[in-house]
């Protein structure tokens, strides 16, 4: 009680984070490091008699020969840049179009948030279906009654992962476009009066304009949509289980195999730190550019 | 010329946004006959067979009871520890505040495959695997960093001269934030509420891997594993995910405004 207030007040601080700082240590980051000390060892989940032999970097070197682990390296990186792309590119038409007082906008909000709101596997179980060979309502479109030319799009290596990507976008365009809505909202509209004084046309005003200012609010989508793409997950295991040949086949669920289907606990786990090792390089990379606004915003 | 490109757009992302959904709903009100049609029927009897069926032979509610007890106490925990976290950082004196929301922000970007494997073997050593406690814990852990970010900007938006007149008057800390704090920053514990239940509500990777049985599973890993006995069962998925996903169409309609202030606080503040 005889503590000065500024010390009472620090410690009570401390107090109130310490369980917050417990859950991300136990479940976050202390795992993070375990992946790493698993990823040394070789582990199979089904052979509990052989222990858990440490082999270096052994495991390492099995990956880097590993194809079809190099392939789904790839695939997750196309995955990662061509969504992300239309996902902006999208997201960055709709909110310019948005971007406006007019009646029904609560409406039209809400009519782009249900896809960002539905799970992935019910959005990943729908686009399943519209592609559909049989039943589906894509050939129905494409070719009507003519059911002779109906094709089993999800069995086509390269349509196959197209199609994923159609499904991402079309979850999270919308999602994107309200991130940068909210950007846009921030650019005062003198700025724009005055260059239409001074004789600015509308591409003028937006590349000189809008493009820069907006730069933040992009960049942190670009962060954000970035990083939730190369999760990808839940749209491979219920529209393709990785196939047709490994066309679909991503590091998450390349890893996710690995360790929990085939029980390679030890293997596995060079690719979970393989995956953490990218994320976190990309997001460095980002935050770099985005400056330190973000830590600065709240610390 | 810009009101018609206007309309266009609008027209377009309204019907693409809502197209796919509104064919799965479509196609959970159909009869078995409908659903295997060759081309496609369009327009349903609006039977209700699907539903009766999900709930009698794949345990439609079962899933549904598991997705509320899981998303209810995450939401819960998350959004409890999230107001003191977030108080402490937005408005008290502590050391290290960017590392504390530094270390947030990786969290918030890890991608699940990273940790996968030790919280599996953390939740087997400890028996809980299979239980709603064994999933709930890395939800709220991976619910953390929305929560507290919410939380921080809304206290950060109180005036202080409340708090201060609190102190003057003789409150303590934990009075001021209960009494005083908690109930002005109201509508951000709502927003956060809302969007950690969404999380909760639709994760996929760790319930698959922590729920093995069939008693523990959310509805996420129930849509995903239906199987039928030679085709898939495509009117019973549809009546499953349209179950699974009207709770959160109506948080949409109601609350789209707080969620699109949510999902940008902290973010988009250049």
């Amino acid at each position: 009680m005889s503590l000065p207030l500024i010390k009472r007040e620090r410690i009570f601080a401390a107090v109130l984070i310490i369980p917050c700082i417990l859950f991300i240590t136990v479940f976050a980051f202390y795992p993070i490091g375990y992946s790493f000390y698993l990823s040394l060892h070789r582990i199979i989940l089904s052979l509990p008699e052989i222990g858990q032999p440490f082999v270096g970097l052994e495991n390492y070197r099995a990956l880097l020969h590993d194809k079809v682990a190099m392939h789904s390296l790839i695939n997750t990186f196309l995955f990662v840049f061509i969504s992300t792309f239309f996902e902006l590119l999208f997201g960055l038409v709709i909110a310019l179009v948005i971007n406006r007082q007019f009646k029904g906008r609560g409406f039209v909000r809400a009519a782009v948030l249900i896809p960002w709101a539905i799970p992935t596997v019910v959005s990943s179980q729908m686009w399943r279906f519209i592609f559909n060979d049989k039943y589906g309502l894509f050939n129905f479109i494409l070719f009507g009654t003519d059911v002779s030319s109906y094709k089993a799009w999800l069995a086509e290596p390269v349509f196959a992962f197209l199609a994923i990507i159609i499904t991402d976008v079309w979850k999270t365009s919308c999602f994107a476009a309200l991130l940068i809505l909210a950007g846009l909202q921030t650019i005062p509209d003198e700025l724009y009066e005055a260059a239409r004084i001074d004789g600015a046309s509308a591409w003028q005003q937006f590349r000189k304009i809008t493009l820069p200012l907006l730069k933040p609010a992009l960049l942190v989508a670009l962060l954000f949509r970035t990083m939730d793409a190369f999760r990808v997950f839940d749209l491979v295991f219920v529209m393709t289980q990785g196939g047709p040949a490994d066309s679909t086949n991503v590091l998450q669920f390349y890893g996710y195999k690995k360790i929990f289907t085939e029980g390679l606990m030890g293997y596995g786990s060079t690719i979970s730190v393989l995956v953490f090792l990218i994320s976190f390089a990309v997001a460095m990379l980002y935050i770099r550019f985005i400056g330190t606004k973000l830590f600065k915003e709240t610390a | 010329m810009n009101r018609l490109a206007f309309y266009i757009v609008t027209t377009l992302v309204i019907f693409f946004s809502l197209l796919p959904f509104l064919w799965f709903v479509d196609t959970s009100l159909k009869t078995e006959i409908e659903v295997t049609a060759i081309p496609p029927v369009l327009l349903p009897s609006g039977t209700l067979h699907f539903y009766r069926s999900s709930i009698e032979n794949y345990n439609l509610l079962h899933y549904v009871k598991n997705s509320i007890i899981v998303a209810g106490s995450v939401t819960v925990i998350t959004i409890s520890i999230s107001i003191f976290t977030g108080y402490a950082v937005a408005r008290l004196r502590l050391k290290y505040k960017g590392l504390i929301m530094g270390a947030l922000l990786m969290v918030s970007m890890f991608p699940q495959i990273s940790i996968a494997g030790p919280v599996w073997r953390i939740l087997q050593s400890l028996g809980w695997l299979n239980s709603y406690q064994g999933l709930i814990l890395p939800y709220v852990t991976l619910t953390l960093p929305l929560g507290v970010w919410i939380m921080a900007s809304f206290f950060k938006e109180l005036p202080s001269e409340l708090e201060d007149s609190a102190k003057i008057d003789g409150c303590s800390h934990t009075q001021t934030l209960f009494k005083i704090m908690v109930p002005l920053a109201a509508p951000g514990v709502f927003t956060a509420a809302i969007l950690v239940f969404i999380y909760a509500w639709n994760e996929f990777f760790f319930a698959l891997l922590i729920m093995t049985q069939q008693e523990f599973q959310t509805l996420p890993v129930g849509i995903a594993l239906f199987q039928g006995q030679y085709t898939l069962p495509w009117g019973e998925i549809a009546a499953a995910s349209t179950v699974a996903t009207i709770p959160l169409v109506l948080l949409v309609l109601l609350f789209q405004r707080r969620i699109v202030r949510g999902l940008s606080a902290g973010a988009i503040k250049g």
